[in-house]
């Protein structure tokens, strides 16, 4: 078996068997699906308290309005005087008073509306009670002028503004949203798997100084090629755990979701988002549009290009966190490298984030599209609103020759630093390494 | 004499740091050759140099008549004086696959270690991590992985640091069994005492510079001169001590002895034998002890590098 192979292999299997990465594999997933499980669960319990508002509606117009749910409960209390009623809801130990006072002018009675309870109410609760109030008092306004309510809601009109390009590529404003978890998507898993896995590459390459095997390895393979071996192996076990995640993830939230009866992907907010969606055009043409838009993504393009981007990238950053890890003596030392390393990677999550959402086309989006730094992160997240093949290319050539540069500019630091003990590296000494 | 491995005017610099200043050295074939000199001389560098771990600014290595390539490593022994093994990896495994490094088969390194281990009496060792090991336990293996690939040319720095005595011996035997199988070691070290008992051979390389080279008999040889240890019982210590100051160069000298003696080193002029000492001696008194003072190893490392 020659060397390189050799070495890939070895890293990967004592990356692969180490205890802490075996359990960290199962315990991340296990993490997550628990916290979302516990969350949802929390919620639910919330919900499943019973909150009794009492009513007290002077003015006779609303009491029918407010609906009691599973776990909100309206209890009329007529008749009484405000300050009564008050000490009765108190006494009872109820949620909160509504209180309606009579007024004929349906402005000042929307006004003078009071709720009275011990704490602040929830802010839901509230906007509830007020959606109640106004769609009743709108209708009676309404009604007042002499137009019929039934019918201004049957003429809402529903708006999606339809997009298309110049040459005729349809789009929408859902399709961006679409485009936008693609390319978000692909930008923080490169940018997750830089940090982790290069972090790891480090860590190998100080384990190696520290545990002084490194002149015995040195004496038989080149460096270059140990280099090389070493983030190799790192990722290929990288790619490993990766995979594991997803299966486990699937897997712990199919059990999670079959125990606690919580779907640990809705929270909430995705409910009501899909509430929203629901009352806007119904569920089933809204899947249909997503289908719609994700069979109009450029995929061919965008996992060819994916691939590249995140192989280069990687590769890019494993190859620096490699000198460092060279040129180091113990992981404390690491900061001052660290640092410069960090920026330009989360510099390239912040426009990608903010910029490329704003205007995937823009001066900025582009420049940061072509330098190496960034332009992993940057272009994944570009590609699926439409980018030119050339300038898709030309990114990728200038990622790779920057690669090759960094190769070379690590594999120098590495050949030297890996034998220097106990000399604590700064950016001079490295400028001086370079030269040896 | 064959010379196995010939270094011919190597310099190297690092920056603005000389660290081999146009050293030549040959090794012979089959000797213990003995590479000495102080912290930082370039003992290292120069052994780096020969493992093609940093290449030569200038100058050539030959091994075994030819210029030193890649595929030499697998005639290469490196024990360095830097040296470790993964902490977290089992015994058998970690030596397998630098035996595979070396360019082993695996089935070839695992029959090789077997007889290692045996031979050491560390078989049941295979499955254990280096860090359930001991320091001096775990110098074994890394001796064993040094010297399985059967490597024509061995190279140790400080071998015996992290041995106890009766280990060290054990690997300094094993040293000489390779050499005698046919091995050729250079050995670096600090140790005089090993380098007097071992050593055919000695460099000594000093401020990047080569200053002495050569058998290490002919080195004595020529750094001895001319002095005796001698005991004698006289019946006047007094005069003859006087008598001896004049005509001699005197230092004072110990040993140990059953007598009431002079004790004393004497030089004698270079065209003087010791014939013609003991000859001098006997008319003076009764001689219990004639030695010739021959340079230690030691004595020739500190005098040639404080002279340097």
């Amino acid at each position: 078996m020659n060397h390189l192979s050799l070495i890939i292999k070895r890293e990967y299997l004592t990356k692969v068997r180490n205890k802490s990465f075996i359990i960290m594999t199962f315990l991340s997933p296990l993490i997550m699906v628990g916290i979302f499980t516990l969350v949802g669960y929390l919620s639910q319990l919330n919900n499943d308290k019973v909150r009794v508002i009492s009513v007290l509606d002077e003015s006779g117009l609303f009491a029918e309005q407010f609906e009691s749910t599973d776990n909100l409960k309206y209890e009329r209390v007529d008749g009484l005087a405000l300050s009564e009623a008050k000490k009765i809801t108190e006494e009872n130990g109820n949620y909160g008073l509504l209180f309606i006072p009579k007024n004929n002018n349906i402005d000042e009675l929307a006004k003078s509306i009071t709720f009275y309870s011990e704490d602040s109410p929830s802010l839901g609760t509230l906007d509830d009670i007020e959606d109640a109030i106004q769609e009743k008092a709108n209708t009676m306004k309404l009604t007042e002028a002499g137009i019929d309510a039934a019918r201004i809601k049957e003429l809402r009109v529903r708006v999606n503004t339809r997009l298309e390009t110049f040459k005729g590529q349809e789009t929408s404003k859902l399709g961006s949203g679409i485009k936008l978890v693609f390319g978000g998507a692909a930008g923080y898993l490169l940018f997750m798997f830089i940090i982790i896995y290069g972090n790891m590459i480090m860590r190998s390459v100080i384990e190696e100084k520290t545990s002084r095997i490194i002149e015995v390895i040195i004496s038989s393979v080149k460096p270059i090629k140990l280099l090389l071996g070493k983030i190799l192996g790192t990722s290929l076990a990288g790619v490993t755990q990766f995979l594991a995640w997803v299966i486990l993830l699937g897997l712990f939230s199919v059990i999670a979701s079959s125990i606690f009866g919580i779907d640990p992907g809705s929270m909430p907010q995705q409910q009501e988002a899909l509430a929203q969606a629901d009352a806007a055009g119904g569920m089933e043409s809204i899947v249909q549009d997503v289908f719609v838009e994700i069979s109009n993504l450029p995929i061919a393009n965008l996992v060819v290009m994916f691939l590249l981007f995140f192989v280069g990238g990687y590769l890019l950053y494993a190859s620096l966190y490699a000198a460092i890890g060279a040129a180091v003596d113990s992981e404390t030392d690491t900061q001052q490298f660290m640092l410069p390393l960090l920026m330009p990677l989360i510099l390239a999550v912040y426009v990608g984030f903010f910029t490329v959402i704003d205007n995937p086309h823009g001066t900025v989006s582009q420049v940061f599209s072509y330098i190496p730094f960034t332009s992993p992160v940057v272009m994944l997240m570009r590609i699926p609103f439409g980018v030119p093949l050339w300038q898709q290319i030309i990114s990728v050539v200038i990622l790779f020759a920057t690669f090759i540069g960094t190769v070379w500019f690590a594999s120098k630091i590495y050949r030297v630093g890996i034998l220097m003990y106990g000399k604590k590296a700064s950016y001079k000494e490295l400028a001086k390494w370079l030269k040896y | 004499m064959e010379k196995l491995l010939v270094a011919e005017n190597v310099s190297k610099s690092f920056g603005e740091f000389k660290a081999l200043n146009d050293v030549s050295i040959e090794v012979p074939k089959g000797s213990v050759f003995g590479l000495l000199g102080p912290n930082g001389a370039g003992k290292t560098t120069f052994i780096r140099i020969i493992n093609q771990i940093t290449m030569p600014d200038t100058g050539k290595v030959i091994l075994d008549g030819e210029p030193l390539q890649p595929h030499h490593i697998q005639n290469i022994g490196y024990l360095p004086e830097e040296r470790g093994l993964y902490k977290s990896m089992k015994v058998g495994e970690q030596a397998l696959y630098l035996a595979q490094l070396k360019g082993l088969s695996k089935s070839e390194a695992k029959q090789r270690l077997k007889y290692w281990f045996d031979r050491l009496e560390i078989g049941d060792w295979w499955n254990k991590k280096i860090q359930e090991l001991s320091k001096g336990m775990a110098q074994k293996i890394q001796f064993v992985v040094t010297v399985l690939h059967q490597p024509k040319l061995l190279i140790f720095d400080e071998p015996f640091s992290g041995f106890d005595p009766i280990n060290a011996n054990l690997i300094k035997d094993e040293i000489l069994k390779l050499r005698d199988e046919g091995a050729t070691v250079i050995f670096s070290t600090h140790r005089m005492e090993s380098v007097e008992e071992m050593c055919d051979h000695i460099a000594l390389i000093n401020k990047s510079n080569k200053i002495l080279d050569g058998r290490l008999i002919d080195i004595k040889r020529a750094y001895k001169n001319n002095t005796y240890e001698v005991g004698l019982v006289t019946e006047n210590h007094e005069s003859v001590a006087a008598e001896l100051k004049e005509r001699f160069e005197l230092s004072p000298a110990t040993f140990k002895t059953i007598n009431d003696e002079l004790q004393y080193k004497i030089k004698i002029d270079e065209t003087a034998t010791a014939n013609d000492l003991v000859a001098y001696l006997t008319t003076r008194g009764q001689l219990t002890h004639f030695v010739e003072v021959i340079p230690s190893a030691n004595d020739i490392f500190i005098e040639t590098v404080k002279n340097n």
